[in-house]
């Protein structure tokens, strides 16, 4: 690192006492946002939807496990659940919504345009967020049960970082392994079970999946199901980071520019975009002027305009992407 | 679109063929709507007249929206930062220029048409899910350059500059009637100008290329300059519906919206009103406003019944309405409000002969 400090453009670009810690936590905080966009490319890959509304999925399943853990504030509160059981339960209510979408606001539209398939997406995530603030209110909600407590810091001496450590709350460290666990086990799924392959299948081709005797309306349904699982999941991890709120759904906003990175097609592609926008963000926020640290929010967003520019397929998609 | 005409009824000569209003009461029709819409600030009250100056110039935006999404097929999640650019360029024109109201508003379309064909350019590498995106990101880039950008001149972080009130001679309008005016004399330009781009050989190019791209380039459509014109006509149109967001509501910037949100319910009143028709963003916009207008009167009457509940209540009755419309028109009615008026017009003329 003393080989930078001494001066030159990059230095007044970068502070490079911050770029190791800044580096790590954008590592970690990419393992959520890849988790997030796996979700939206499992979606894609089987049914070639590309799901908007999987913020507010992501946002619903965080309040409903804060619900079922008994966090509402009212004192009646109807389940009071530890964390590990309030997932599982916030689970399964959010597969039987992932269902519910398929059947009812996706399948009646089948053959339809991208663009109707777009807004139908949209409209949904319109109607779960108005629904989310009728059903737990809109105030954020800082009481979400607590792996670690905030000031559990994990300390990794690194000499010429700023205080020749690296510092990582335990919370981070546990959202990325859980994160990385969750989306090595679906990639699995993906690649190893009979109803994962079958799913590639349908993803490959509707009409020969059906053909070899894939029931392919169940593949769909499946495979929201499984997205409301990873966006519950995701949502979690979020919510035990910055506690729940409305805004959780927007903070999903960074996934789309992952998905593409990655490639909108590729499990593996979007893991790896979710570290490439976590890393963005965090190596921005490690800069010496404010104007550059300002833009956070869209850093993402111009790394995927300089990608679609350069590479528009994606980092590791298909280059099946109809050109232009 | 069917040309239903009961036998007959023929053009004589090619005036007659292109004219837009084709029969005498076409023109009263016409007449007595442009009659009735100027006089609304004589009768109505002060909500139906804001109201109707809001659904004026957002329909001016989801007209841009149409020729883009609706005619060429490229999808755009960022109509509403254009508008946001047109609003900025005009009140900046006039505080910093000095320029007119009347010379601003044209120019600040223009400026907004410059950055739609910037954002535009994407739509030339990539299309579908991945033009969204593009868009997506124009969206997020242009609010956060007005929010952190030339601070002494869009407003930093106050997100929000004035906007002055327009003035033509001795006639100030400061007050929504006349503003309302204003906006419909606009609003009936830019319609004259649609209804002659979707009829026009620039329209048919535009048609081609949303329906088959590869067929249109064929025919001699050169797609990249028709899906950059586009563009451009988009966001010179949110451009204009912009600066009059803007001076009708004295002040523009992140404040007063303009976010994602605005863009996604422009594209569901595009797809409520009926795509591709040049009737659809009039009665989408409209129903869409209606519905939000309703939605606040009922989360208000059920606020003050549920005093507790309030804060949730009056927020979350639009997002569920909005959301709920959109999917129930997209399953039940995909084809929009523009086409049902087509049915009924068609089992009008039809009658008895109708079910």
């Amino acid at each position: 690192m003393r080989l930078f400090s001494s001066g030159g453009a990059l230095n007044t670009f970068l502070n490079w006492s911050l770029v190791p810690q800044q580096f790590v936590t954008g590592i970690l905080n990419g393992g959520t946002i890849g988790l997030i966009a796996l979700g939206i490319v499992l979606i894609y890959k089987s049914s070639e939807v590309f799901n908007f509304a999987h913020g507010h999925l992501v946002m619903f399943g965080a309040f409903l496990t804060w619900w079922f853990s008994g966090g509402a504030e009212a004192g009646g509160e109807l389940f009071n659940l530890p964390l590990w059981a309030a997932v599982v339960a916030a689970l399964v209510v959010s597969m039987g919504i992932g269902l519910l979408i398929e059947r009812f606001a996706l399948r009646p539209l089948t053959g339809q345009p991208l663009l109707a398939i777009m807004l139908m997406t949209l409209g949904m995530a319109q109607l779960i967020e108005g629904v989310t603030a009728i059903l737990f209110g809109v105030q954020l909600k800082s009481n979400f049960p607590a792996l670690f407590s905030p000031s559990d810091v994990l300390v990794i001496p690194f000499p010429g970082a700023f205080g020749n450590a690296i510092r990582l709350k335990y919370t981070l460290v546990a959202t990325f392994i859980v994160a990385l666990l969750a989306a090595a086990l679906f990639i699995w799924f993906f690649n190893r079970t009979k109803t994962g392959l079958a799913m590639r299948a349908t993803a490959e081709s509707h009409e020969v999946a059906r053909s070899v005797g894939i029931n392919v309306s169940r593949v769909f349904g499946l495979s929201w199901g499984i997205a409301g699982c990873i966006a519950t999941l995701g949502g979690v991890l979020l919510a035990t980071l910055t506690g729940v709120s409305l805004n959780l759904s927007t903070v999903v906003l960074i996934a789309f520019p992952a998905i593409l990175l990655g490639g909108l097609d590729s499990l593996g592609g979007a893991l790896l975009g979710g570290f490439a926008v976590g890393l963005a963000q965090a190596l921005v926020q490690a800069s010496q002027r404010i104007e550059v640290r300002n833009a956070t929010e869209i850093a993402p967003y111009i790394l995927l305009l300089v990608v679609l520019l350069i590479r528009p397929e994606g980092l590791f998609g298909q280059k099946r992407i109809e050109r232009v | 679109m069917a040309i239903l005409r009961p036998a007959g009824d023929f053009d004589r000569s090619y005036e007659q063929d292109m004219a837009l209003l084709r029969r005498p009461w076409h023109y009263w029709l016409v007449g007595f709507t442009l009659l009735a819409a100027f006089c609304l600030p004589l009768w109505g009250n002060a909500y139906l007249i804001s109201t109707a100056n809001q659904i004026a110039y957002t329909t001016i935006a989801v007209q841009g929206l149409n020729i883009l999404t609706g005619y060429t097929g490229q999808i755009s999640l960022g109509q509403a930062a254009f508008m946001l650019v047109g609003g900025y360029a005009s009140a900046l024109l006039m505080i910093h220029a000095g320029l007119s109201f009347f010379s601003a508003l044209p120019v600040a379309g223009l400026v907004a048409g410059v950055v739609g064909l910037l954002f535009g350019l994407t739509s030339l590498r990539v299309k579908g899910f991945y033009l969204a995106i593009a868009t997506l990101a124009a969206q997020f880039i242009i609010p956060w350059v007005s929010r952190h950008t030339f601070k002494e001149f869009l407003g930093g972080t106050h997100g929000a500059i004035e906007a002055p009130v327009p003035q033509i001679g001795g006639l100030i309008f400061n007050e929504v009637g006349r503003f309302f005016t204003l906006s419909l004399i606009v609003l009936l330009i830019t319609t004259v100008l649609v209804f002659n781009i979707s009829r026009t050989r620039l329209g048919r190019a535009f048609i081609s290329v949303r329906d088959n791209d590869l067929a249109a380039e064929l025919l001699g459509v050169n797609l990249f300059t028709y899906k950059l014109r586009a563009f451009f006509i988009a966001a010179l149109l949110a451009g204009v519906a912009g600066a009059l967001k803007a001076h009708s509501q004295r002040g523009v910037g992140t404040e007063f919206g303009y976010s994602l949100n605005d863009s996604i319910i422009f594209l569901g009143m595009l797809v409520i009103g009926g795509l591709g028709t040049n009737l659809g963003p009039f009665l989408g916009v409209a129903f869409v406003i209606l519905l939000e207008d309703f939605a606040d009167l009922l989360g208000g009457i059920l606020a003050t019944a549920f005093p507790e509940l309030a804060p949730q209540l009056l927020t979350s009755f639009r997002p569920i309405f909005f959301g709920m419309a959109v999917m129930f028109f997209l399953i039940f009615e995909p084809r929009g409000l523009a086409h049902r008026w087509q049915l009924l017009k068609a089992a009008w003329r039809l009658r008895p002969f109708t079910r």
